[in-house]
């Protein structure tokens, strides 16, 4: 069973609709005792940066995170805002501490002349020890943001992509993963991403 | 490099897909579930699905979620989107992005509060063009300031008429916002979707083209790759 953390801020009904494609039960839910029953977590999100770490404090889900996530090692899937908000501060909103797991800051993305949001199909450059991308047919995913995540240390950077400048598709650290594109709306790619990360075990 | 993108456009009236032709004489087209289908199995870069009843009979979360269930792709759900708590509940239908139109004009505040609530990347502002230009630059820019993260920009007069888009209406509102500009109505060869996306529109929507004619989205992006732009093929 995966848990959906529930604070209000996703484009849930597209996480789950992936899951049940894969066949894999999952709930979205923010009681402690299916925190404690899964076997893998995913932090959905669309969303500002300040109401994502507001919404997850007024639920009771940064306790809960830390200790499934960071005592117990549970794979963790951050998904857009559910990956900015593994940085330890946000600027969207006015700044905001985040949850840290991942130390570094979510900023602005530097598009200099070109449009913002980052909206639609971008390809990814691979770092290859990230077990998230094995065996995916296309590197072309799904993105919508206007922030980034700027890694403390480059090694938690797991894909880059390049708009304006090259920021991080996605970080990993230990079992912490998070991708700033939408694996759930990104064909099927974006499946294999999702399932890779499912196939995960803690 | 980010790829220019090719969105069919599904809209629904009595829970039948419908094509309008200058937004009237909206022609019943066939089943919505099925177009869904067909689109998904193409692999297209992103859906619009507007429920052209919802403003009068209100936003029918069952018959969205039916939509988004077979949908991988980004999907924007639109139709009668009038407060927060519809754009959270189109969010729980599985939209990753919602329309807003005439909202958009009479409470233009719901843009900065969706934006504010949900981020600007979630919200589109669609902007249907009866005449003047002006006034569509002028809307464009408010909702850009507002936080809108997109705009669907629909000239009425070309919809459905396949002859080509407005391509001054592209050209005036892309050049005066940074927002992404997703052109629509008038597309009916691969050609038009060239010449609107060369005269500044980031994304290309049409409805016509794929349900009156052989041209698919692959085509139209094999087209844009040609002319030297980036598309997902």
């Amino acid at each position: 069973m995966i848990a959906v953390a529930d604070y209000g801020m996703g484009n849930v009904g597209s996480v789950l609709n992936a899951l049940a494609l894969l066949g894999v039960p999952a709930k979205l839910t923010a009681d402690p005792k299916d925190f404690s029953e899964v076997t893998h977590i995913i932090l959905p999100g669309v969303g500002a940066f300040s109401d994502g770490m507001r919404e997850l404090r007024e639920r009771g889900l940064i306790p809960l995170l830390e200790k499934e996530v960071l005592e117990k090692g549970k794979p963790f899937l951050g998904i857009c805002l559910g990956m900015q908000l593994l940085s330890s501060m946000g600027e969207e909103g006015g700044e905001t501490k985040g949850l840290g797991f991942i130390p570094g800051r979510t900023r602005l993305l530097k598009a200099d002349e070109l449009r913002l949001p980052h909206v639609g199909w971008d390809d990814i450059s691979i770092a290859p020890q990230c077990p998230l991308f094995s065996g995916i047919e296309s590197r072309d995913f799904y993105f919508v943001h206007s922030y980034v995540v700027e890694p403390e240390d480059q090694r938690a950077t797991a894909a880059t992509c390049t708009y304006g400048e090259t920021f991080a598709a996605a970080v990993q650290k230990d079992n912490i993963f998070g991708v700033q594109f939408h694996p759930e709306k990104s064909q099927k790619s974006g499946l294999a991403v999702l399932r890779n990360f499912i196939n995960l075990h803690a | 490099m980010l790829k220019t993108r090719v969105i069919p456009v599904l809209t629904i009236k009595n829970e039948r897909l419908v094509k309008s032709v200058r937004f009237s004489d909206h022609r019943n087209i066939g089943s919505y579930i099925a177009a869904v289908r067909v689109f998904n199995s193409r692999d297209v870069d992103e859906l619009i699905f507007l429920d052209l009843d919802a403003s009068v009979r209100g936003i029918r979360p069952e018959l969205l979620r039916e939509v988004t269930k077979e949908c991988f792709m980004p999907v924007t759900l639109g139709g009668g989107v009038r407060s927060l708590e519809d754009i959270q509940t189109l969010l729980n239908c599985g939209a990753d992005k919602v329309s807003i139109n005439t909202a958009a004009v009479e409470t233009p505040e719901l843009i900065t509060a969706g934006a504010n609530r949900y981020g600007s990347q979630c919200i589109v502002v669609s902007i249907d063009v009866a005449e003047d230009t002006a006034g569509a630059v002028a809307r464009a820019r408010e909702a850009e300031a507002r936080g809108a993260g997109e705009i669907l920009l629909t000239s009425v007069e070309h919809d459905g008429v396949m002859e080509g888009y407005n391509l001054p209406l592209i050209a005036a509102v892309s050049g005066a916002i940074r927002i992404p500009v997703i052109a629509c109505g008038g597309a009916g060869v691969p050609a038009h979707c060239v010449a609107a996306v060369r005269i500044g529109a980031s994304a290309v929507a049409a409805a016509s083209i794929f349900q009156y004619t052989q041209t698919t989205p692959q085509t139209i992006k094999k087209a844009l790759v040609d002319a030297g732009f980036p598309a997902r093929v």
